[in-house]
């Protein structure tokens, strides 16, 4: 079966990412396919690669990069919340003549097009948020 | 699945505007869909309702208003608009509260049509059973 | 049939109540982060909960549960506990999955 994840809450502050995390990882390992993690609204800033999370914790986003490099996933973060949001990768700041890019690695700044495509090309579309 | 496919996408809305974003980004989510050519409902439970209600000013609140946008939606074929009669009657609300979305039918010489379709709650859980893909937010 | 899930608590948000008033007879609703609690017996929601066992297949996330310190015993008699792997099965089984957020 082919899975889309939509997250729309940031790290930490709901347990939205640890849930879809919990969720993808448990798929992966049943054999699925994630087709595509779309991150929406503050769900962007699990993209960021900033964050220095007190150690004795999960690392929320360290996580999904290597989830990511383990199993190719496509990690997207919509640009448009990215924009309202600061989340910026090097093509984007350079744009906008921002100084500072902050995207973590494994994840890429696209459109929500990618989202509809995502619903469109998977069996289920599951959406974790607040 | 193959290029050409049509799902039946359901965009559920059960929250106010303007306390929180949700009601606005999914918005934007709405209009860039409108380009892929699936079949799209809206539904409006819960506080969803108020998102369509008239005279919104935002001019107070220095926020930028967008409920002139659900108006423009049928220009990108999006015309079920599906409010459910009890969210608005729990919530002190009438149909004629709510703006007046309408949508020109090109397949009836552009006759006006409304897009809000009341539906009861029961009406509503059937509806939602008939769709392929829901996006919440 | 739909794969409903509810993240919220019953008593913050009326996820749960709204949830369980649109979901059709064959459907699953599966209770998930702080929607956990709505799955303690003797509580204000634990009739409409129920009530909705007659009709609706209802699960909880186990995890979540334990997180909470919620024990087995103090939960509505039928409602079922699984885990993320359990969690994927639900959604692979049924035909669509709808989040009450």
């Amino acid at each position: 079966m082919k899975f889309s994840i939509q997250i729309n809450e940031g790290p930490y502050q709901h347990q939205a990412s640890d849930t879809a995390y919990l969720f993808t990882k448990a798929a992966l390992e049943k054999g699925h396919e994630i087709f595509r993690v779309f991150f929406y609204h503050d769900g962007v800033n699990n993209g960021t690669r900033l964050t220095v999370p007190p150690q004795d914790d999960r690392n929320v986003i360290k996580r999904w990069s290597e989830l990511s490099k383990q199993y190719n996933l496509d990690l997207v973060l919509c640009i448009a919340a990215a924009q309202r949001r600061g989340l910026l990768d090097e093509n984007e700041a350079k744009r906008q003549g921002k100084d500072a890019h902050n995207i973590a690695e494994g994840f890429r700044i696209s459109g929500l097009g990618q989202l509809i495509e995502a619903g469109i090309k998977a069996d289920r579309l599951m959406v974790f948020g607040d | 699945m193959s290029e050409g496919t049509i799902k039946k996408f359901l965009y559920l809305n059960r929250k106010a505007p303007y306390g929180t974003i949700y009601a606005l980004e999914s918005l934007e989510v709405v209009l860039i869909g409108a380009a892929f050519d699936q079949d799209v409902s809206l539904a409006f439970v819960d506080d969803g309702v108020f998102q369509l209600t008239k005279n919104q000013n935002t001019k107070g609140i220095e926020m930028k208003g967008f409920s002139l946008v659900y108006n423009a939606l049928g220009d990108y074929g999006i015309t079920k608009l599906y409010v459910e009669k009890e969210s608005l009657e729990e919530r002190g609300l009438t149909l004629d509260d709510l703006q007046d979305v309408v949508y020109e039918d090109e397949n009836d010489d552009y006759a006006e049509k409304k897009s809000i379709l009341l539906v009861s709650r029961a009406e509503m859980g059937q509806m939602m059973e008939t769709q392929n893909v829901v996006l919440s937010f | 049939m739909i794969l409903h899930t509810v993240n919220k608590s019953p008593f913050e948000r009326n996820a749960l109540v709204s949830c369980l008033g649109h979901a059709q007879a064959g459907s699953s609703v599966l209770m998930i982060e702080d929607g956990v609690y709505g799955a303690i017996a003797g509580s204000q929601v634990a009739d409409v909960v129920n009530n909705s066992l007659a009709t609706v297949k209802i699960y909880a996330l186990e995890p979540d549960l334990a997180a909470r310190g919620i024990a087995k015993e103090k939960l509505i008699s039928g409602v079922q506990l699984i885990d993320y792997a359990g969690f994927v099965d639900l959604a692979a089984d049924n035909t669509t999955v709808q989040a009450w957020l």
